[in-house]
């Protein structure tokens, strides 16, 4: 689960940008939906531990986490959450089997070829496995770094416009295998997005202004 | 699935082995991806290594070829012309004589305080190439070289041959030749006078490898008749002043003194007061290699620049990537890892590369050496090999690691001023 209460962020001193409260159980899901700059990938970035927050307080499984040291938000990020981001990108040397288990050794954890395996098949790239990333396509690289956000059993996953670069058939399995994936390791699924098309697809929404 | 369970459990569980393993993993996957860059890396400092490598095994050959050659002898004497042409052609018979000297002057030196021993030396022929030299016992002895086969020489026309000559050639004891005028084989052969194989050296690693032994009468002999008869036969270097006396007369000499005052004085009384000139080898090395040295300065400069672009090109090509992969870089950031991880994943890069160019650049001096070797034994009856590592070539490695090193370091610090937010953000 994760919520935040009272985020503020500072791009410089005049610049600053407040959002609306954030609560999603596990196994829930919630829709943050904004226009073009208003703040949708700071927000993300924020909930990721990638930025501080000038005020406000961030939660995830019960642990207050907005003042960590960079070293260990990096570490809680690697295990905690699984972030999936607007375009799908890779390690470019690696093959896609290896790309998934990097996440493990990141993250520090024991490498686990299985659960890899298994994502693949869940999510129907098993057939891509020992080929570069850069020859499977848009939506096969997405489904890819679906895989590569569950690796590490995270509690939260948030996604960066997932499906922005997505025709409306991909765009509509990869949601559906994203509230699948998310429901069934228990973890809390948020999704920020301008795409309309998941409007409907989502019970709970927060609207950036 | 069992099984990969199974497999995984295998896995290292040591956690720094386990790092190290895959950024190792990490890092070769990069460096073949970006194959011609890596390749033009490893080439420039292959070169670069390979060059300054062969002139060290080079120069360690001529230096031990010079030096074991040159052992105990202090003095040569021969007739008045290039000092330096005199050594090359009684030490390591690699140019033609000066001329000729009467023996008389020669056993006039024996009688000096100064001389130990005096080694005289009669050339002008050879057989097939390896050169045919009169001389007496005191020359095998000074290169301590002792019999594999047969006998020393003591009748005329008995030869005693060295190792690389029965190899080359095949004689064998009790087989006959005859000696071809002249220093090369193109001579006109000396048909009337068959030399008799006597003896067979030991291998030595001298000169005497390459050298039939004779005495100094078997020259004296095959030349006499020679000139008997044919009177305006081509007069080589060996038979020049023959016609104006019938006094015996040698090549050249080596001399041993008994003591290092010797080198004061019998040089300066040997050029003023006989028709020989003394040279001294050690004098006379230092001069050739001093020559030698102004090409072999040129050539090591030129490999350390060649090493040194090679640093660039690493360091070029490290920093392109890390431009290209930022998004990569920070994205493995966002999936925990540090950056001194990431640091030490480029860093190992540039190593790899380095240390790649180091192997290739020592095997290619190998390949190197081995062509000039077969080159220099095919017109000096010299070989050169010598495949081991040298001292020096270690430091070379230091040197080759240190370079990648910090042609890697320059480009890898950039991991730390990376944003991670800001890069993940911009694409």
């Amino acid at each position: 689960m994760i919520y935040s209460k009272g985020l503020q962020y500072a791009y410089d001193q005049k610049r600053i940008l407040q959002f609306p409260d954030i609560n999603c159980s596990d196994q829930e899901t919630l829709l943050i939906l904004g226009q073009s700059g208003k703040g949708k990938t700071t927000l993300l970035h924020l909930l990721a531990l990638l930025l501080k927050p000038k005020a406000g307080e961030i939660v995830i499984d019960n642990q207050e986490l907005t003042h960590l040291s960079p070293a260990n938000a990096s570490k809680i990020r690697s295990k905690k959450i699984g972030i999936i981001y607007q375009k799908p990108h890779f390690v470019g040397s690696l093959n896609v089997l290896d790309n998934l288990i990097l996440a493990n050794f990141l993250a520090n954890e024991k490498e686990n070829k299985s659960k890899a395996l298994f994502l693949a098949e869940q999510l129907g790239f098993s057939d891509h496995l020992y080929k570069k990333t850069h020859q499977l396509s848009q939506g096969e690289q997405q489904r890819v770094s679906i895989a590569r956000s569950l690796m590490n059993q995270p509690s939260v996953i948030l996604a960066d416009e997932p499906t922005s670069s997505l025709d409306d058939d991909n765009c509509r399995k990869v949601v559906s295998l994203l509230k699948a994936q998310s429901e069934q390791i228990g973890a809390s699924l948020l999704v920020v997005t301008h795409d309309q098309r998941l409007k409907n697809e989502f019970l709970n929404q927060v609207q950036l202004s | 699935m069992n099984f990969l369970t199974k497999c995984n459990l295998a896995k290292p569980t040591n956690t720094q082995e386990f790092i190290v393993m895959n950024i190792l993993k990490i890092s070769l996957a990069n460096i073949k991806k970006k194959k011609s860059t890596s390749f033009l890396s490893a080439l420039l400092l292959t070169l670069g290594i390979g060059m300054i490598s062969l002139l060290l095994l080079l120069n360690k050959q001529l230096d031990d070829q010079f030096k074991k050659n040159i052992k105990g002898i202090d003095m040569v004497v021969g007739a008045k012309g290039s000092p330096l042409q005199l050594i090359l052609s009684s030490i390591y018979q690699i140019d033609a004589p000066t001329g000729n000297i009467p023996l008389s002057e020669v056993n006039q030196l024996k009688r000096n305080p100064f001389v130990k021993t005096v080694i005289p030396l009669a050339m002008g022929d050879n057989y097939q190439s390896f050169r045919i030299v009169g001389t007496n016992k005191t020359y095998p002895e000074h290169f301590e070289v002792s019999i594999l086969s047969g006998k020393l020489f003591e009748k005329p026309m008995d030869v005693t041959i060295g190792d690389k000559v029965a190899r080359t050639t095949g004689l064998k004891i009790g087989d006959t030749f005859a000696s071809s005028h002249g220093l090369d084989e193109a001579g006109d052969a000396h048909e009337s006078h068959k030399y008799l194989v006597t003896g067979i050296f030991k291998p030595t690693e001298t000169v005497i490898d390459q050298l039939v032994l004779t005495s100094l009468e078997s020259i004296w002999e095959v030349h006499q008749h020679e000139e008997e008869g044919q009177s305006n036969s081509i007069e080589l270097l060996a038979h020049e002043g023959h016609d104006e006396q019938e006094e015996l007369q040698i090549t050249s000499a080596l001399i041993k003194f008994r003591s290092p005052m010797g080198l004061m004085a019998l040089p300066r009384q040997v050029n003023s007061t006989t028709s020989m000139q003394a040279a001294l080898p050690s004098i006379e090395i230092n001069r050739l290699f001093s020559l030698m040295g102004v090409g072999i300065d040129t050539l090591r400069a030129l490999a350390i620049i060649i090493i040194l672009i090679a640093g660039l090109s690493v360091l070029i090509s490290l920093y392109n990537s890390l431009r290209e992969r930022k998004y990569e870089m920070a994205l493995m950031l966002s999936m925990g890892a540090t950056r001194q991880t990431l640091f030490m994943m480029l860093l190992l890069e540039g190593l790899m590369l380095a240390i790649l160019g180091y192997f290739c650049g020592i095997a290619l001096s190998r390949v190197g050496l081995f062509l000039f070797s077969n080159a220099a034994e095919q017109d000096f009856h010299y070989s050169l090999y010598q495949f081991k590592l040298l001292t020096e070539e270690v430091y070379l490695f230091v040197g080759a690691v240190g370079v990648g090193f910090i042609a890697a370091l320059l480009p890898s610090l950039g991991i730390f001023r990376l944003n991670i937010s800001r890069t993940l953000a911009e694409e």
